[in-house]
């Protein structure tokens, strides 16, 4: 079997990606497609199907993922789909993204880290992150009690549709801090969340 | 004055210091402590009169406050022994919020990206289609399946409480002809669409009975692609059909 040309190439792996029931990497592509073809010869034809789909404006897009290729709808056509489905859009309450964003963005943390910068127990909601799969365990830290810590994994990327946790938007930063106070908060917030282990003296105290 | 606490919006004790700092124009890196503790106790007086249970949290938030308040009015011991640089005893309530306030924002930053499911959909595939075990042949439903699907339909929550002025007499009779008629535009129909259509519990428990009895007269077959896949609605051909729906006393539903 000869290798294949770019056309039949571009036909093929849009074949695949149609029928592909999640995300596929360009390694799977290239095996499924020919025992020679090389992955970065697929990645590049992968490049000029969505570069074909955002030019001519189809109703979906070529997305790269953490894992893989997909193809997604547009942001655009949301309410249309919704409506063709007869489903309520996914939501996520306003605890469970603020759960989701200190973990995502500070991970790995533990749960009495996510309690204290949240100010409320985070239990119910980090336990509905865990059966979303959003947020997952990642290991224990060496402290008394060893707490497990939390962080995200491919499927809050999958979820958000990034490639990885450096697509996230960035953080707004203290930078209206006046500099002396910038430095005292700075060296505080190290010892906040070790004094956070003791919260009920502190709130006392 | 007037609070207007919106429960759904305060997500804890920060949260509601927060929104009260920007409610009075304060300057959170300069938080004037009595007056933020007036306001905070303030609106936890105004959610006990409303009946509402304090969290803990806030509890806790307003200990803090008072505590932080004590220490600013009395003289630090540790500074005039020593001089040792005094610590503000907001700045750790100062970090917190600050802190809070990022994760706050970063959460609308999240909440603004094309999420899956609800900006962006990707094609279902049914694992049937997947698995290639499945003939297209379609077999009758075994009853227990049926029950199933009726009490998984059954343990879905409740739609939000909906206060009903009138009610409605509902009948199987009438439901069963409902059936069949969105039976008459579309050959069949997904059992869980039509008995499941976002619907009250007495609602779903008659288009049930009414499938059934339908299904009993002759007039639907109840299929399915194989066990445990979607079961369908097939309607039956013969015309008028709707003629042959007995009223409810016939059916015993009295």
């Amino acid at each position: 079997m000869k290798l294949l040309d770019t056309a039949e190439l571009k036909t093929l792996i849009e074949a695949l990606l149609f029928a592909a029931p999640g995300p596929v990497r360009a390694g799977q592509l290239a095996a499924a497609l020919h025992p020679d073809l090389p992955p970065a010869r697929v990645s590049a034809v992968v490049e000029l199907l969505a570069e074909e789909y955002r030019q001519t404006r189809r109703g979906f897009v070529l997305q790269e993922l953490a894992e893989g290729y997909q193809l997604r709808t547009r942001p655009e056509h949301a309410e249309y789909i919704r409506r063709l489905h007869h489903s309520r859009p996914v939501r996520l309450s306003r605890a469970a993204l603020e759960t989701l964003a200190i973990i995502a963005y500070r991970q790995p943390v533990t749960r009495a880290d996510v309690d204290y910068l949240r100010g409320v127990d985070s239990g119910a909601v980090m336990k509905t992150l865990l059966d979303r799969h959003l947020v997952r365990m990642v290991g224990r830290k060496d402290l008394p009690g060893r707490p497990v810590l939390y962080g995200t994994g491919p499927e809050f990327l999958e979820f958000f549709g990034l490639r990885s946790l450096a697509e996230l938007p960035s953080l707004p930063e203290f930078n209206e801090l006046p500099p002396d106070l910038l430095e005292a908060v700075e060296s505080l917030s190290t010892a906040a969340g070790e004094a956070f282990a003791d919260q009920d003296g502190k709130s006392q105290g | 004055m007037a609070y207007h606490i919106d429960l759904e919006n305060f997500k804890g004790p920060l949260d509601l210091l927060l929104h009260l700092i920007k409610q009075h124009e304060m300057d959170i890196y300069d938080i004037p402590i009595a007056e933020i503790t007036a306001q905070y106790l303030a609106a936890l007086d105004t959610m006990k009169s409303l009946n509402l249970e304090i969290a803990g949290e806030f509890l806790v938030m307003a200990s803090t406050l008072l505590h932080i308040k004590s220490r600013l009015l009395l003289p630090s011991r540790e500074a005039a022994d020593n001089d040792e640089e005094e610590v503000d005893p907001r700045e750790e309530l100062v970090h917190r919020l600050l802190e809070y306030q990022k994760y706050k924002e970063a959460a609308q930053s999240l909440e603004r990206l094309p999420l899956l499911g609800r900006d962006v959909f990707v094609r279902q595939i049914a694992d049937e289609a997947m698995a290639g075990n499945d003939d297209g042949e379609l077999q009758p439903v075994p009853l227990f399946e049926l029950v199933e699907a009726l009490r998984r339909l059954l343990q879905e929550p409740p739609p939000p409480p909906v206060h009903e002025v009138a009610r409605e007499r509902l009948s199987v009779a009438e439901r069963a002809r409902q059936v069949l008629e969105l039976l008459s535009r579309r050959p069949q129909l997904p059992f869980l669409d039509v008995v499941g259509l976002g619907c009250d519990r007495e609602l779903l428990i008659v288009t049930f009975l009414a499938v059934l009895e339908l299904a009993k007269l002759g007039l639907v077959r109840i299929l399915q692609g194989q066990h445990h896949a979607a079961i369908w609605l097939h309607a039956v051909e013969q015309r008028p059909a709707a003629a042959a729906i007995p009223v409810d006393e016939a059916f015993g539903y009295c």
